[in-house]
């Protein structure tokens, strides 16, 4: 490794703090922490933006309809709503979808909203929406219509869910149509929309579809992957190339048929620990599928998830094809680094983006000799930072309680018992005790380093403040910060739809992402950001009457 | 043009005393419009003989947005124009929006306008100001004189104190001025001593006592307003007071809105302890 940049990152928090009136100060002074892995601090977590802070975050919608069930191909998703919510959703977040044939159904491409006007505001919306529906099941005829909230039908008191039954009915059940009630203003962050997402997930698709041929002795699901420039694809070849069949993905490169078959697999494997922890507990807790936290972001990573995996079942077969696939990757991923690891090795990142990639891309960066000095979230809870041992002692607050909790009970004709301590202790031989993470997640405070700072719901004021005390060699956030980063000469790759790169997920993804981080802190672009008249000396005159 | 909007309590009388205020302004010679700002549009039903009238949200629904003042406004007692906003049925999407819409939608269609030459434009409105679509008419300049009719009972003052309370916001950056308060009987005990001491508190008069009389009834029967039906009724004289109060009112105050304290306090002085 070579010259680590020495920074003292403890005295952020004081120069920032300076600047806020003193009520804010105090709320922000919680959020923003020193880490200490051995000793871990609490971190202040999913709580409301203060009013007047240029926040990361997005809208509850946004985390049900562009993240969580945005990805799936064959369900048309209809927002309700005014054209603006559903437009800017479109295609946005780059999640791909490969069909099978090209007889099969992909409604990604296309749009779908109400459009609601003015008199549907005053007289109500549910007539047009009805209307919606039918027109989707004519020109369409999809397995699966959902339907949005957006904020203004929460407001007029439009019952999605009632339109939802009655087309059902419509249509003899030969469509299943279901609704969410995800307004945008109903949680602190996107965060509430994966609830909600993940709730009508299990109430209306889970379950579903018995009649499974499988295709391997090992069965997985793999769930809060969104196949964002592609990774799902990446992954796919991983499992494929290991003999793993993946039943499901929730949600990147899905379709309907593949989630309501999802109760059949024996294994559940867990990317996104915010955005999807709740079906991963629903498909333990009815169908006895266990789940463990992986993540397939780095190369070492995916070693380690596919070794998980090997673990389970614990199968000599399937162990030694997952170890051979693993050394055959390796050493191709090990060559594309050592290119990479000449311009990136000593160099720092900060990371402030979703409610997972800001730990996971920490390996990434780590392969690459990148330090993180600093790393948050934008709508993670206290179990993302510190760990799910912390929530159990998570204040339910209000914003919490406004959304539908369910109650999800053993499906005593389908429940499995696949996981015994027995299973439990080979693995945790198999792996180390730690690194097993059976129904658990470390947190991101488990790994990055001593002193590091921790900052959640990072304010724009903040993260400018950042830039100018330390100097990062490189900035990941989204699209909102892309262009401020840049303007201060730090080079900003974005996280959530990795600009137009990817994939970085999977091995092959690595070496993606090696390569577009060694050409972005090795570009002398960012030097010529000042204009040319702003750095010379002008010369100035003035007139003489 | 004096612009005013009628606000109170739901069932307190304020569709019945507009009317039947217009009536007697109509009288007097005056150029009167009325806006019914209240989904049921039931706010002009005296003046046109019954609910002969096409609102103006229906109209922008079934017509689309090429609608003409006419087809929305029809002409009533002593040649007042009539309006109603309308709104959805109960229950459903949004009356609020509706009004905002539908005022907007006037101001378009150039029922204000000067060739009109109106001497008064009245806002009928629903309930309490419930909500942003429901103070459209005191926001923006749309009504600069606000009355609210109230009796002595608790829940008719109490509701009348919260529309002090939008008055008192939206007059500090508007022209919003409350005009006074206009007691439509209901026999409670010292009624008139408590609502002139209400206003008082308030800073604003009780411009007329409304008795309480059961001609209002039989005029409402025979869908007209008691000017029109019983012209030389005693009830008629009243509202011909009350217009011509209205007319004379220079009084026009932004309103200091009582504590509940205060309020209680009020109903304990003058209620129980006569």
């Amino acid at each position: 490794m070579g010259d680590k940049k020495k920074v003292d990152l403890t005295t952020f928090k004081d120069a920032v703090l300076d600047k806020y009136p003193k009520k804010v100060g105090k709320k922000r002074a919680k959020a923003i922490i020193n880490n200490d892995p051995d000793n871990m601090p609490v971190i202040q977590a999913n709580i409301r933006t203060i009013p007047g802070i240029i926040t990361q975050r997005g809208c509850t919608y946004a985390g049900c309809k562009g993240v969580v069930l945005g990805p799936t191909r064959d369900i048309v998703n209809i927002t309700h709503g005014p054209i603006g919510c559903g437009f800017y959703s479109w295609l946005t977040r780059r999640n791909q979808t490969k069909t099978e044939s090209d007889q099969d159904a992909n409604f990604i491409p296309y749009c779908f909203s109400t459009d609601m006007q003015d008199s549907n505001i005053v007289f109500g919306g549910e007539e047009k929406l009805k209307q919606a529906i039918r027109e989707a099941r004519e020109l369409f005829n999809p397995k699966a219509i959902a339907i949005f909230s957006t904020c203004p039908v929460g407001l007029i008191g439009d019952d999605v869910h009632r339109v939802a039954r009655q087309m059902k009915e419509e249509f003899n059940n030969e469509v299943n149509i279901f609704g969410f009630s995800c307004e945008g203003y109903r949680g602190v962050s996107q965060s509430a929309g994966h609830h909600i997402a993940n709730n009508q997930l299990y109430k209306n698709l889970i379950g579903n579809d018995d009649n499974v041929t499988p295709k391997s002795k090992f069965r997985v699901n793999l769930l809060g992957e969104y196949n964002i420039g592609g990774d799902a694809f990446e992954i796919e070849r991983i499992f494929e190339k290991c003999g793993v069949e993946l039943v499901s993905t929730f949600s990147g490169n899905s379709t309907v048929s593949s989630f309501e078959q999802a109760h059949t697999a024996d294994l559940t494997l867990v990317m996104c620990h915010r955005s999807i922890n709740y079906v991963a507990e629903m498909l333990e807790t009815s169908f006895g599928i266990p789940w463990f936290k992986v993540s397939f972001i780095g190369a070492q990573a995916s070693a380690k998830a596919m070794r998980k995996v090997a673990a389970y079942f614990n199968d000599p077969e399937l162990t030694e094809r997952i170890e051979k696939v693993i050394a055959e990757e390796l050493k191709i991923v090990e060559a594309a680094r050592q290119v990479a690891l000449p311009k990136t090795n000593g160099k720092t990142a900060m990371l402030f983006v979703g409610g997972s990639r800001a730990h996971h891309y920490q390996d990434l960066f780590e392969e690459l000799g990148v330090t993180t000095l600093s790393a948050g979230y934008e709508f993670g809870h206290r179990d993302d930072y510190e760990g799910r041992r912390v929530i159990p002692t998570i204040q339910i607050d209000a914003d919490s309680r406004n959304i539908e909790e369910i109650t999800v009970t053993k499906d005593e004709a389908r429940f499995k018992e696949r996981m015994t301590p027995d299973v439990l202790k080979k693995m945790e031989d198999a792996l180390g005790k730690d690194e097993v993470e059976y129904n658990d997640y470390n947190g991101l405070m488990a790994q990055i380093g001593k002193g590091a700072l921790v900052i959640d719901d990072l304010s724009h004021y903040e993260m400018e403040k950042l830039i100018e005390l330390y100097h990062p060699d490189i900035f990941c956030a989204g699209i909102k910060e892309k262009y401020a980063v840049q303007k201060m000469g730090i080079p900003l790759k974005q996280l959530h739809n990795y600009d137009s790169g990817g994939p970085y997920a999977g091995f092959q993804g690595a070496m993606n992402f090696y390569n577009d981080i060694a050409m972005m802190v090795s570009t002398s672009i960012f030097k010529e950001i000042k204009a040319p008249w702003e750095r010379e000396e002008v010369v100035e005159a003035s007139y003489v009457y | 043009m004096r612009k005013i909007a009628i606000y109170g309590k739901g069932g307190i009388g304020k569709s019945t005393t507009t009317q039947n205020t217009v009536a007697g302004l109509a009288e007097l010679g005056k150029n009167v419009m009325v806006v019914g700002c209240d989904p049921k549009a039931d706010s002009t039903r005296l003046l046109l003989g019954g609910l002969a009238q096409k609102t103006v949200l229906d109209t922008l629904r079934d017509e689309g947005e090429d609608i003409d003042l006419d087809d929305v406004l029809k002409k009533g007692f002593g040649n007042t124009s009539c309006v109603e906003s309308g709104g959805p049925e109960p229950g459903v999407g949004c009356a609020g929006r509706g009004i905002i819409t539908s005022i907007n939608l006037l101001e378009q269609l150039g029922a204000y306008d000067d060739d009109k030459q109106l001497d008064y434009v009245f806002y009928d409105v629903l309930g309490d100001v419930v909500c942003g679509g429901f103070a459209m008419p005191i926001r923006d300049g749309k009504a600069q004189e606000v009355y609210i009719v109230c009796s002595g009972e608790m829940m008719a003052m109490y509701a009348a104190n919260n529309i002090c309370k939008s008055i008192a916001k939206f007059g500090k950056v508007g022209d919003v001025r409350l005009g006074g308060l206009i007691c439509n009987s209901r026999k409670v005990d010292n009624e008139a001593n408590m609502i002139e001491e209400f206003a008082k508190q308030l800073g604003t008069q009780m411009i007329h006592f409304v008795p309480r009389d059961n001609m209002v009834q039989h005029a409402e029967i025979n869908r007209k307003t008691v000017i029109d039906h019983a012209p030389a009724h005693p009830q008629a004289d009243e509202y011909r007071a009350l217009a011509k109060k209205i007319n004379d009112n220079t009084m026009h105050v932004i309103p200091n809105p009582l504590s509940i304290e205060k309020l209680e306090k009020l109903l304990i002085d003058f209620g129980i302890m006569n």
